[in-house]
């Protein structure tokens, strides 16, 4: 039989592996997520041998319901989930449909590509800086337009309705979506769509609305969702600009998580569960929502609604996209000014003297913190690295655009931190591990492979397949022309792909807090834990080290082709 | 330049390649060492694909059946990187991360040991082709002529059992295609293996001088 049947594989021949490569990245990131899961939900129901709970008991689910004020804590999660959501989905994309192809998108684009880098602590606490009654906002317009001469009692940034927080993570969440819209981009016919939607009458934003935003949306859904997921639980932010007495669930659990006495971990385990049920609730309304977008949008073709005048809404979301960097980069500013503050009383708009006292004393008890943040974020997104190649090399890249095969790289970020990180914690304690550098390097590494993954797969698929197959012609060994071609032509992308996994592992707050249980404390778990009542000062420090060091790893990322190719142009681009 | 084992026929055996239902080429013909079998069609023709398949990377979006044999070896099922091809693209395709000589070192065989050895042939491999001294060249510093040279060099300095050419010439300008035709035929004639070409150019079949194939005129669809 001389028929021979090739499966559809990236032209690259090797269709059966794929089932085995897969089934790494199930062990890698399905199996601890899953884990995680079960070592929260048994707990919640009372089963944790290690610290005496051997029978099942609804108990620690009548505490949780019993805890002041509870629904309300998970009511301003929920809300302040989807607020953030629907608002940061809605900024970038009209501004994508009402600027792209024209000179303002590639300059905002420029503008709002560094924000990623920022982790989402240190741009809450630029935010925090800015909006506080004492912060630099208020003090530029007082007390002239203000005639406040003292700080207003303001419950700001801690408001009950969550009003900072949810802005804190719109500023965070629209460069997501923004970079993660703008991949999915090239493929949409976006130019004759315009033309099309144009000469029949259409407005920008309407006319791409209507003909391309179904494509787009279903390309990227999956990051929507995991921002959805992000925003309801998340902790740091939270605990810096979200509300108090009563704090949202994330954070009350994570204190539950971290309390000294070991029996709070059963409640810590009610609350997760509930945390996984609150997320799956805004994943149910969010679906109910994605419905009734369907239909508005379905009716507004129907009834033909031109909308031809939007310059209004372009010119907003263009002003909300800026503003997500003017407050991010100004409150880093204001960092940086309170770090080198003498004294500074209010309204003054520039404190009185500057000096660099609060660093040289800060410093002694930053470098331990720093250097575990380094060791963990080098050794964290050199790992993910080193499987992102191995994973990319057996299966392809996955199909152009959409990566089919690496769906499950999302996992990780669907499912809420702290119900799984924090059964990963249990089932630590259940084992008797103690809490270490390995232990915290590979949840570490659960965050940051997605990242790094996703960040390499387009390159990697993108690479002229012509010159692996001269190298084969040349009689080269499949690992050979990895080593001596693929790798050295897509160094540029391998260092931004660590970068990326280094400033994910540098953000990371709640697994380092739950599985380092405190002996292992880094930049970000040592700033999250300033904002408690902290020294301002004292905070500018850690949050800008923290900010600083994602750039730090970005800077090297595009340095480091032009030292190594000084002679080869083509590398340098 | 290195010695290749003796030259063998090249033969396609009932070759057909199809895209879903549809029947793009279909080929049978034994390629003489020294000889060049011109391929000539349109684009979406299928004859880069007959290119692939010869060549061990065939999209697994095209289905082929037959066979393809190097004297009585049958490679249908070697992978690319032992069948000892030597492929030139329509770009020259250099290693960027290389140098000129770089890339010809690159291809020199294994077989040959020693540094000093190597970088003998490869210097001596650009000489031939009027590139002496570029050993340390930046490829992208290259003219478009002087790329398509040291491409050239780097597949016949492998000691490949038999030469795929696709298009390498469609994307020089004419004089420069011309010159480059008539040395890469010379060359790879003198090489005394069989040569396979694929084009849509008549002036590459005439300047080749072997027999043509001619696909997607007649009962392509």
């Amino acid at each position: 039989m001389g028929q021979r049947t090739r499966r559809r594989d990236q032209g690259r021949y090797r269709g059966p592996r794929r089932a085995s490569g897969n089934g790494l990245l199930v062990v890698i990131l399905g199996l601890p997520v899953l884990a995680g899961v079960a070592g929260t939900i048994l707990p919640a129901f009372g089963y944790l041998p290690a610290l005496g709970g051997l029978r099942p008991t609804m108990a620690h689910l009548t505490e949780l319901a019993g805890q002041p004020h509870i629904l309300r804590s998970v009511l301003i999660a929920l809300a302040a989930g989807l607020v953030t959501t629907s608002a940061a989905l809605a900024i970038v994309g009209t501004f994508i449909a009402g600027f792209a192809g024209t000179p303002v998108f590639a300059r905002i684009h420029h503008l709002v590509s560094p924000l990623l880098a920022v982790p989402h602590a240190a741009a809450a606490f630029a935010l925090a800086f800015l909006i506080a009654p004492s912060g630099l906002l208020l003090r530029l317009i007082s007390p002239e337009l203000t005639g406040f001469t003292r700080p207003p009692d303001w419950l700001l940034p801690n408001d009950p309705l969550a009003l900072s927080m949810i802005a804190g993570l719109i500023t965070k969440e629209v460069p997501f979506l923004f970079l993660v819209t703008l991949a999915a981009l090239p493929q949409l016919p976006l130019r004759r769509a315009q033309q099309l939607a144009a000469a029949l009458g259409y407005g920008r934003v309407s006319g791409f609305l209507i003909s391309l935003w179904p494509t787009l949306y279903r390309q990227i859904r999956l990051p929507v969702f995991a921002v959805l997921a992000y925003s309801v639980s998340v902790v740091d932010v939270a605990m810096i600009l979200g509300p108090q007495l009563p704090a949202t669930l994330p954070v009350r659990i994570a204190h539950w998580a971290a309390d000294h006495d070991l029996r709070v971990r059963f409640l810590a385990s009610a609350g997760a569960l509930l945390q996984l049920f609150v997320v799956v609730a805004a994943m149910a309304i969010w679906l109910a929502l994605e419905r009734l977008g369907k239909l508005a949008r379905t009716s507004m073709t129907f009834a033909g609604t031109r909308l031809r005048k939007d310059m209004v809404v372009r010119a907003m979301s263009g002003m909300a996209m800026a503003g997500c960097a003017a407050i991010i980069f100004s409150g880093l500013a204001a960092l940086f000014i309170w770090s080198v503050a003498g004294l500074w009383p209010f309204p003054n708009a520039l404190p009185g003297a500057i000096t660099g006292k609060i660093w040289l004393r800060a410093l002694p008890q930053i470098s331990g913190p720093l250097l575990t943040t380094v060791g963990l974020a080098l050794s964290a997104s050199a790992l993910a690295l080193i499987i992102a190649i191995l994973l990319l090399h057996r299966n392809g890249a996955g199909q152009a655009g959409n990566g089919a095969s690496y769906k499950l790289l999302y996992l990780p970020l669907l499912v809420p931190e702290i119900s799984f990180v924090f059964g990963l914690q249990i089932l630590a304690i259940a084992v008797g591990f103690t809490p270490a550098f390995p232990s915290v390097l590979a949840v570490h590494l659960l965050f940051v492979l997605p990242y790094v993954l996703l960040s390499l797969s387009a390159p990697w698929r993108e690479l002229d397949p012509r010159y692996e197959r001269i190298a084969a012609g040349l009689g080269k060994s499949p690992v050979r022309i990895l080593l001596t071609v693929r790798l050295p032509l897509l160094f540029r992308a391998c260092l931004t792909a660590l970068a990326v996994g280094f400033s994910v592992s540098v953000s990371l707050y709640l697994p380092t807090l739950l599985i380092g249980a405190g002996r292992l404390t880094t930049i970000t778990t040592e700033a999250v834990a300033l904002s408690a009542g902290g020294d301002r000062r004292v905070i500018g420090v850690y949050a800008l080290v923290q900010a600083a060091l994602p750039f730090l790893a970005f800077l090297v990322a595009s340095l480091g082709p032009q030292l190594l190719f000084r002679n080869r142009r083509a590398m340098r681009m | 330049m290195q010695a290749a084992d003796d030259p063998m026929p090249l033969t396609l055996a009932d070759v057909t390649i199809r895209l879903a239902e549809r029947t793009l080429l279909s080929v049978s013909a034994t390629v003489l060492p020294g000889e060049v079998l011109t391929v000539m069609g349109p684009s979406g023709s299928g004859k880069s694909t007959l290119l692939a398949f010869a060549g061990g990377f065939l999209d697994p979006a095209f289905r082929v059946s037959g066979r393809i044999l190097i004297g009585s070896r049958d490679l249908t099922d070697v992978p690319a990187n032992e069948r000892r091809a030597g492929i030139l693209f329509q770009d020259p395709l250099l290693f960027p991360h290389l140098s000129a000589g770089g890339n010809i070192m690159f291809a020199i065989p294994q077989a040959v040991k020693g540094h000093r050895a190597r970088r003998q042939i490869a210097e001596q491999a650009l000489e031939q082709v009027g590139l002496a001294g570029f050993f340390d060249r930046d490829p992208e510093t290259l003219s478009g002529g002087q790329k398509a040279r040291v491409a050239l060099q780097r597949t016949l300095v492998s000691a490949p059992r038999y030469l795929l050419l696709d298009e390498p010439f469609s994307k020089l300008d004419m004089a420069l295609r011309q010159q480059t035709r008539a040395l890469v035929f010379s060359k790879a004639k003198a090489a005394g293996i069989p040569i396979i070409l694929v084009t849509h150019d008549s002036a590459d079949a005439e300047a080749a001088g072997g027999r043509v194939i001619e696909v997607g005129t007649e009962g392509g669809a």
